[in-house]
């Protein structure tokens, strides 16, 4: 029901039952919050978000409260600025302060609101922070001195990622985020996936940076350092170099690694290209032989550790495929290793990931063989836009260029790869053809795109009726897995994305809070798409060369030494 | 004899309480703690498992009270009064010594299982304060001097014992 409220002694529409901030928001008014999270119940925790009751004189949280009749409200009067003012003071008193050397500095809410306050010097003065970080994880570090105890990570980590590794522990002037017993994230059920780091609005959460080893191999003559990126990388950067959110940097994106000092830039958009191919005959072969089915992918490494820890007794439900990092990986240092006449222990193989998760994943046992490990190091987004930065590279202003042979193509079902959905659209344009000799006569495939956090559909190939269900988003999977754990499950191909919206919204990304750039990131990856003549990946021909030089067939006995695996059970705290 | 092992007095407690509702995780968590002397990491995750919480949230929700230990106590259990006689006659400094002297915290047990240390509100001994109690045997107006020979003679004692 529309009612009408003043704010600051103006008349503004609003529907009553409405979240007061949102009104404010909409019209154009910028009220700063810490605790609030887009789409979620909010807590009114850090009561940043104060406005004044202009009737009653009373201060009160504008995300949790919502609109009344005839309510009178001022945003921006003494008292509340005066309020919040003391709030970012007291969030100061016991911080750290040592922002110049902090990794979050310049892209720090605290920092940004302690500006916006105009708090110019230190005035309440607490004893400061002293907890243990955690190094422990391979992918995440906490730092609970920075934390202000927001609550932000342990929302996410529970609702969105369904995993709830962390929350508040101890009370009052003690209370920190901490697994149980605070014992290290790595015996925890955290699944890497990031997304606490990326609404951590300090530094409390952060990636733990591969960028030193990788600098080191970058000036180490005796190696050729090779460079592998996700389909996500090329449409997650352009923002950063002030142009528009979703831009395609790919060629641009290849030259600027050149620059850097990679011998060899390869697309891990080609060996999605070589994923399908494997997954699909994985796929079929289960159907005609009566498998295991449903056949889950195994792209994303979250849902992989997920997986291990709360669904063991689904493992083989879940598609032996290595991702296509690993798969790249995994030939790089063989059949590239070859072609170019480098032994495999003078490559060091890097990879530039959306991901946290994935630097969990290259140093898994499964992906090491003799002691040489598929990926050397997983550098997230992040850390390839300070390298960019480092070596003084002006990206806008610099000529595109190819990647490199024997992986120069790739289709775009590869590419989409980078979005919710992407996968099972890819794996479907392959199996149509797999199964029927033909090709689609049309390969856009709706259903496997857009934002809902489950998307089902059906479709008949021949006369096999085939269900497919696409989770976007880790917390949506588990009813969908307790349906196959009963023997109930209708589907016979589920993708899972951790990260909802797909890689594009990854752990790994760009953090600024303030913009959602999923929808333009997958908007130009199905443009790409819609502009590519290679739309499938069966029709990639240096997959074909590929098959043909060295690995055989899909499932051959190469492949599956070289791009399949197997994972089981993980003991760790639940 | 009949051995109870942790396990099973845990799965007893969860299975005394029947079908469990998160309302019930405190006196659930106060029985074992009854039961065990302390939550162990075991079984708060048997705890989680059986209620279907995640045990950070349960880990989470007995760190919020001063009532919950996490390590078993210690052979001697100290318990020191923080009551209001005690502390207008210096019991936290009293705590703050013997937390120094046995570099450990309250709530905590020295590395030798020897020694724990425990906070309580009043012991109901105003007169001997600042009191404290060590395994039921009390120690009158103490001080950062006569702490640490109290607790040396609990050690030799100990030494002596074996
Ligand atoms: S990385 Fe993911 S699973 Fe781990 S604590 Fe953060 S949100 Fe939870
Ligand atoms: S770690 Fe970051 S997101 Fe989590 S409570 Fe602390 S400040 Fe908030
Ligand atoms: S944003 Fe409203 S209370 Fe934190």
């Amino acid at each position: 029901m529309k009612t009408n409220i003043t704010v600051n002694s103006k008349i503004v529409e609003a529907e009553k039952g409405e979240k007061v901030l949102d009104v404010l928001l909409r019209n154009g008014i910028r009220i700063p919050t810490l605790c609030n999270l887009k789409d979620m119940i909010p807590t009114g925790a850090c009561r940043m978000c104060l406005v004044e009751n202009e009737v009653n004189g009373k201060l009160f949280t504008s995300c949790s409260y919502p609109v009344e009749d005839n309510m009178k409200i001022r945003t921006h009067s003494p008292r509340v600025l005066n309020a919040r003012k003391t709030i970012i003071e007291l969030l100061l008193s016991n911080h750290p302060d040592d922002c110049l050397y902090c990794p979050r500095n310049l892209n720090c809410e605290l920092q940004s609101l302690a500006t916006e306050m105009g708090i110019d010097r230190k005035k309440i003065y607490g004893k400061k922070n002293k907890f243990n970080s955690d190094y422990s994880s391979q992918s995440i570090v906490r730092n609970p001195d920075k934390c202000i105890l927001c609550g932000r990570c342990v929302r996410v980590c529970e609702d969105v990622i369904g995993v709830s590794c962390i929350d508040f522990i101890n009370r009052g002037s003690f209370t920190t985020i901490g697994t149980t017993f605070n014992k290290g994230l790595n015996t925890s059920s955290c699944v890497n996936c990031g997304q606490c780091l990326v609404v951590c609005p300090t530094a409390a959460i952060t990636e733990k940076s591969s960028t030193e080893p990788v600098l080191a191999a970058l000036n180490n003559p005796d190696l050729k350092v090779v460079v592998q990126y996700a389909p996500a990388i090329s449409v997650s950067i352009a923002e950063e170099f002030g142009l528009p959110v979703g831009t395609d940097m790919n060629g641009v994106l290849n030259a600027a690694l050149r620059k850097i000092g990679f011998d060899y830039v390869f697309d891990t958009s080609f060996t999605a290209d070589l994923t399908i191919m494997e997954e699909v005959a994985e796929l079929i072969d289960r159907i005609v032989n009566n498998k295991t089915l449903p056949m889950i992918t195994s792209c994303c490494p979250a849902w992989i550790k997920y997986a291990e820890e709360f669904y063991p007794d689904l493992l083989k439900n879940v598609s032996s495929c290595k991702s296509p990092q690993q798969m790249m990986g995994a030939i790089i240092k063989s059949y590239f290793a070859k072609f170019e006449e480098i032994k495999p222990e003078k490559i060091f193989s890097v990879s530039v990931m959306p991901c946290t998760a994935k630097k969990f994943e290259a140093q898994r046992e499964e992906f090491t063989s003799k002691g040489i490990s598929d990926v050397d190091a997983v550098l997230t987004t992040r850390e390839l836009v300070k390298l960019i930065n480092q070596y003084g590279i002006d990206i806008t202003n610099i000529d595109p260029e190819l990647t490199d042979s024997p992986f120069l193509k790739r289709t775009s079902a590869g590419k989409i790869f980078a979005a919710s959905g992407g996968v099972m659209e890819a794996a479907i344009r392959t199996a149509y053809y797999s199964l029927t000799g033909k090709e689609l006569s049309k390969y856009k495939i709706n259903e496997t795109r857009g934002p809902n956090k489950i998307k089902k559909f059906n479709i008949s190939i021949d006369d096999i009726n085939l269900n497919f269900a696409v989770i976007n988003g880790l917390g949506n999977a588990k009813g969908v897995l307790d349906d196959i754990r009963k023997g109930k499950s209708e589907y016979q191909f589920i993708e899972i994305m951790t990260c909802p919206g797909g890689c594009i919204a990854g752990g790994g990304q760009l953090i600024n809070s303030k913009k959602d750039k999923t929808l333009k990131r997958a908007n130009t990856l199905y443009e790409i798409d819609e502009n590519d003549s290679t739309k499938a990946s069966h029709q990639n021909f240096q997959i074909k060369r590929l098959y043909e030089n060295f690995l055989e067939n899909p499932m051959s006995h190469f492949s599956h030494d070289l791009l399949h695996t197997s994972y089981i059970e993980r003991d760790v705290i639940l | 004899m009949h051995i109870i092992t942790m396990e099973n007095q845990v799965k007893l407690i969860l299975e005394k309480h029947g079908k469990v509702k998160r309302d019930s995780l405190i006196p659930i968590l106060q029985e074992i703690q009854e039961a065990e002397g302390y939550l162990s990491e075991a079984a708060i995750v048997e705890v989680g498992t059986s209620m279907k919480i995640p045990a950070s949230k349960i880990y989470g929700v007995a760190t919020f009270y001063n009532q919950f230990r996490f390590s078993p106590k210690g052979k001697y259990n100290i318990l020191v009064c923080r009551g209001t006689a005690c502390h207008v006659l210096g019991s936290s400094t009293v705590l703050k010594e013997i937390e120094k002297y046995l570099k450990i915290k309250a709530g905590q047990t020295s590395k030798d299982g020897l020694f724990s240390i425990e906070v309580v509100a009043c012991i109901g001994a105003c007169g001997l304060a600042p009191v404290i109690c060590i395994n039921g045997e009390f120690h009158a107006k103490v001080t950062s001097e006569s702490i640490k020979k109290i607790i040396d003679n609990y050690r030799n004692f100990n030494i002596n014992e074996n």
